[in-house]
């Protein structure tokens, strides 16, 4: 019980911005209209992404320093939940977008930038599947994640900022950001970033798990 | 000897190697040439200013590509160990990504001049569009001297080579096509600023992240 509190809040609030984000009364603008209601969904799998893609990179740096097999594989298990939840996001994004912007796939710099981050994670995957001896594939993919992240961060941050986006708080358009997102969407919103986060936590933890008792049957045998 | 000996040292010993065995640095020539040759039929002649700008640094993304695949790859596993007993792993990266730098500044000389012979197209500014294809040249040799290194250790090297390459060099690339794009369209200078300190800066960074991480890779 002690342990489980925090899976037991991601659930609650997970629940919670669900019900809520259907049923509760958003502000009527102008494009968006009821389609506001997906920035509840959108833009907490982007969040668990980019913590999901940092807890890799955390666990391949330490990977490289202790060489303990554990830190390989949750390394690899978090990529492999936020990839899934980057695909999640493109998704959610490209429901959306075909209703505000008219089409699912806009040629926005954001939306590019979010499909080559997931390329430079299905590579690392790739390149995971070409190795066979244990260490060696911990350590080279390793180097890899370690070397693609800063790349990405400069992809995600810093190159949409520097062009034209039809995402909103970017290039001069007028939009929400944190300062300017209506009042009443912040209750639900905030519980909904910290519950995804929460849940794809959880999810690794789970992967990570699985994996290490696989491991542990496969050296018994 | 100190780092900057052994590294002038193993400058001196990559294209002493790359001239006594011509074959690779004409390959690679000829492969550019003849990818612009082909893109020339194919295409005949380009009427606007984007197409012919992407063009070209799609030539030179396939041509870096093939041109930085080997530098690991041809390295025999003796002769690894060799350097292993003799140098430390920084000098070996610092030594790879000059020469890397170095073939691919000769190669996208060459490859813009066989260009702009068979493809017309006037440049706004060719100066400035010299020093983009330049900072582009720099910029493919940095990210791919390590990631070369890093498909050398793989079992398919060549096909992984792409790969993992291309989503980490989009970025760059991205940056590059606006920045010569600019320089096409003879716009002052002062506004690409900000385009060359981002390339810089990526630059910087990837050198930076080569250094402390190719000990890790280098030991097997």
């Amino acid at each position: 019980m002690n342990k489980s509190w925090w899976k037991i809040l991601a659930t609650v609030l997970v629940l919670f911005s669900i019900i809520a984000g259907f049923l509760f009364h958003v502000p009527a603008k102008p494009i968006l209209n009821e389609t506001i209601r997906n920035i509840h969904f959108h833009v907490p799998m982007w969040f668990s992404m980019i913590v999901m893609l940092t807890v890799s990179f955390i666990y391949s740096i330490r990977f490289l320093n202790s060489s303990n097999e554990n830190d390989d594989l949750m390394a690899v298990e978090s990529a492999n939940v936020g990839i899934v939840f980057g695909v999640l996001g493109l998704v959610t994004g490209a429901v959306w977008a075909k209703f505000t912007w008219g089409e699912a796939w806009s040629n926005d710099p954001k939306q590019n930038s979010a499909a080559i981050a997931l390329l430079v994670y299905l590579a690392y995957l790739v390149l995971r599947n070409s190795l066979e001896e244990e260490q060696k594939r911990g350590r080279i993919s390793a180097v890899y994640n370690i070397f693609a992240f800063p790349i990405m961060v400069v992809l995600l941050f810093i190159l949409p900022r520097m062009t034209d986006s039809l995402h909103p708080g970017n290039g001069g358009n007028p939009g929400f950001n944190t300062k300017d997102m209506a009042p009443e969407l912040r209750p639900v919103f905030y519980p909904a970033v910290l519950g995804w986060i929460l849940i794809s936590t959880w999810i690794a933890t789970i992967r990570y798990r699985i994996r290490k008792i696989e491991n542990k049957q496969y050296d018994n045998n | 000897m100190d780092l900057f000996n052994q590294v002038k040292f193993l400058i001196r010993k990559e294209i002493m190697l790359e001239w006594r065995s011509k074959y690779a640095l004409n390959g690679i020539l000829l492969y550019v040439v003849s990818t612009v040759f082909v893109c020339y039929l194919a295409f005949r002649e380009i009427s606007s200013p984007p197409t012919w700008n992407a063009l070209f640094w799609i030539i030179m993304l396939f041509a870096s590509v093939n041109a930085i695949t080997k530098s690991f790859i041809q390295e025999s596993r003796g002769r690894q160990l060799y350097y292993y007993t003799i140098t430390g792993p920084q000098a070996i990266i610092i030594s790879k990504i000059i020469y890397n730098i170095l073939l691919m500044l000769m190669l996208s000389v060459i490859a813009l001049g066989f260009y702009t012979l068979v493809f017309k197209n006037p440049l706004g500014d060719p100066l400035f569009y010299m020093l983009s294809v330049l900072l582009g040249s720099i910029s493919f040799a940095s990210v791919f001297t390590m990631i070369s290194g890093i498909a050398s250790k793989a079992s398919n090297g060549g096909g992984l080579m792409a790969i993992l390459s291309f989503p980490v060099i989009i970025p760059l690339l991205v940056v590059l096509i606006k920045l010569s794009k600019n320089a096409m369209d003879g716009l002052d200078r002062s506004v690409s600023y900000d385009e060359i300190g981002v390339l810089l800066a990526i630059n910087v960074i990837v050198i930076t992240t080569s250094l402390l991480l190719f000990p890790y890779l280098w030991r097997d």
